[in-house]
């Protein structure tokens, strides 16, 4: 099990270095900051100053170098453009992507569990077709698509949400459900199966052969059991949920970590990319982390193949 | 009430496929009676339509399974009339069944009590203390030690025999009228086997149940029941008491059968095999379903397939050596 953990650890520190190499090369394609952070028509030796300023001039190499020298000590540098530290403005943007990631999780949730308990009761009838339907649309429309024809119907037509900005629960409403809904989708699919699975098995057999209402075998025997899986798929799914809102929150004007993401790929704020990035895949390489930890405390065989 | 507690006539099970162009008969024309406190064995290879004989008489059939033709006449009345809410109020009132795999048929996120007081909450309307206390009562009835402790555990804290004990007892908690077990101890060890089987004997005597086992193993038949029925590519080949037909079958494959069985103090070298391999319920033979691997094959037997003709004193069998001319 500890070699198991090691090695488990050993990987996830590969995968978020090159994650840190991938997202320092790939940000510094995009352009040069200094040509955005001076005044329009400022002359080569501005920009030179500029650069020198930022150690924009130094070899790659070395600013790779400190920049991952800095890391270890938790310092992501300062932002180009706010001139704060980026780590403290990480955090500051943080409590906003929760509590849109916690509101959809809400909504995936609330569709997504009992359309898949209906298609799985219902299996090959029309309520599962349109459960199908649904979760085809939910994967294959694209999340800012979805929240622009929202905004379109809701704000433009009927004035009835907010466009965009945070502050209400109204403000919530449209972004929650545009990020979400891929996401119920997730979670319908897998409720479904689980719960086809569970009702083949023997205990559902037994609840049925004691003369059980049918409502009783699925409500208690089979639901509870379904459940377990749709459950671990929706704690990384909401890991996963910050740190891919960066167009619902663009859309939305939404003030989190995705919204703070995007401005800083449009300044080619190079440290508040590389923090945003390296910030939120530390995050999901830990919650998978985790998630493979504890299935192999539960499932022996994978702890010892480890 | 007259007449037998369970009289199953001309029963026809048919499995349909999702196009409806192939048709399994799993059950064919099978007639069957049961008295009460009775054991019926019902013996077969595999996918001879044992289960879903079982599963026909509790209406509780797979999605693909029509019931064709036939009575189950239970008590009196006919289950096949019965709608689908009387049918609830009999299975596991008064018709209950243990599944094949016991060691699965618990629930593994409720607790032992949870699920033996269940059928007595339901059925009887018991309140939960009362129907708890019944619960204890029944664990110590099955012979689990420090009931009042197991009561509150859940299905992995126990062993495999316990838990076997334990879907014996939810299966007699409503002081059923018939017990169907299914291959009740295949997935056990033998010595457990053997308790197993003696506490369902035990059980049967105590509380007056017909009992139909279903088993691919003749020595325990000869043991547990009082009549046996064999089934072979979904009909009822021979019927009749076990003595009976154990002194005297009548049919080829129930002779070969009994050849197949080791028995103690046996000067042959080598047992019988039966030669061959079971039809294929879907394609079954033409004529009688047996005659590839009959030793005593006829031209008759390959186009006409023998009706049930009675041998002896309730011994009957489907096959064209017995009727009364050849005999």
């Amino acid at each position: 099990m500890k070699k198991f953990i090691i090695k488990r650890l050993g990987l996830a520190a590969i995968s978020l270095f090159l994650l840190s190499l991938t997202i320092f090369l790939l940000i510094r394609i995009s352009g040069d900051p200094a040509v955005l952070l001076a005044e329009p028509g400022a002359s080569a030796a501005d920009l030179e100053a500029i650069r020198t300023q930022f150690g924009l001039d130094r070899p790659l190499w070395i600013q790779y170098a400190s920049f991952i020298g800095h890391l270890f000590r938790a310092d992501f540098g300062q932002s180009f453009y706010y001139r704060t530290d980026v780590f403290e403005l990480y955090l500051s943007r943080l409590p906003a992507s929760l509590l849109l990631a916690a509101a959809a999780m809400l909504f995936s949730l609330v569709i997504g569990i009992p359309t898949g308990i209906i298609a799985a009761v219902r299996v090959n009838r029309w309520q599962d077709s349109i459960g199908k339907i649904f979760a085809l649309l939910g994967l294959s429309m694209p999340s800012f698509w979805v929240g622009l024809i929202m905004i379109l119907f809701f704000s433009v037509y009927l004035g009835w949400l907010p466009s965009s900005g945070s502050g209400t629960v109204l403000h919530l409403v449209m972004p929650a459900v545009a990020l979400g809904w891929v996401f119920a989708a997730a979670h319908m699919r897998l409720t479904r199966s689980s719960m086809l699975e569970v009702l083949g098995s023997e205990y559902v057999k037994l609840a049925r052969l004691k003369g059980l209402p049918e409502a009783l075998v699925i409500s208690k025997h089979a639901f509870k059991n379904a459940l377990i899986p749709v459950l671990t798929l929706a704690g990384v799914n909401l890991v996963i949920m910050v740190n891919v809102a960066v167009i619902v929150e663009t859309v939305f004007a939404w003030p989190g970590v995705g919204r703070l993401l995007f401005e800083g790929i449009a300044f080619r704020d190079f440290p508040v990319v590389q923090a945003s990035i390296l910030l939120g895949g530390t995050m999901i390489v830990l919650v998978n982390l985790l998630v493979d930890i504890l299935y192999a405390v539960i499932d022996p065989r994978i702890r010892y193949e480890g | 009430m007259t007449g037998p507690l369970l009289d199953i006539r001309r029963l026809s099970t048919h499995y349909v496929s999702a196009r409806g162009t192939r048709v399994t008969r799993a059950v064919d024309d099978v007639s069957l009676s049961l008295d009460q406190g009775q054991t019926l064995g019902i013996v077969g290879e595999s996918g001879s339509g044992k289960t879903t004989l079982a599963l026909t008489l509790l209406r509780m059939l797979p999605p693909a399974a029509r019931i064709v033709s036939g009575e189950m006449l239970f008590e009196g009345s006919d289950l096949l009339k019965k709608r689908e809410g009387e049918m609830r109020r009999i299975r596991g009132k008064r018709i209950a069944m243990i599944l094949q795999d016991p060691m699965m048929s618990l629930n593994p996120l409720f607790t032992v009590g949870d699920q033996v007081a269940e059928p007595i909450r339901v059925h009887e309307g018991a309140p939960r203390r009362t129907a708890w206390r019944r619960a204890t009562e029944l664990l110590k009835a099955v012979r689990i030690a420090a009931p009042e402790r197991r009561v509150r555990e859940y299905p992995h804290q126990l062993s495999g025999g316990m838990r076997q004990r334990i879907v014996g007892a939810i299966a007699i908690s409503c002081e059923p009228k018939i017990l169907i077990a299914d291959e009740p101890t295949t997935s056990l060890d033998l010595t457990i086997q053997a308790q197993y089987l003696k506490l369902l004997r035990d059980l049967q005597r105590s509380h007056n149940l017909a009992l139909i086992f279903i088993t691919h193993n003749l020595g325990i038949v000869a043991k547990m029941c009082d009549q046996v029925a064999v089934m072979y590519a979904g009909r009822l080949v021979e019927a009749g008491p076990v003595k009976q037909i154990y002194n005297a079958p009548a049919h080829p494959y129930t002779q070969a059968l009994l050849e197949s069985i080791p028995r103690l103090g046996d000067s042959r070298q080598r047992l019988t095999a039966i030669e061959g391999q079971p039809p294929d319920p879907a394609s079954p033979p033409p004529g009688c379903a047996f005659h590839p691997r009959c030793p005593k094959v006829m031209d008759r037997c390959r186009s006409e397939a023998p009706p049930e003709f009675r041998v002896a004193d309730a011994q009957t069998s489907r096959c064209w050596l017995s009727t009364p001319a050849s005999r």
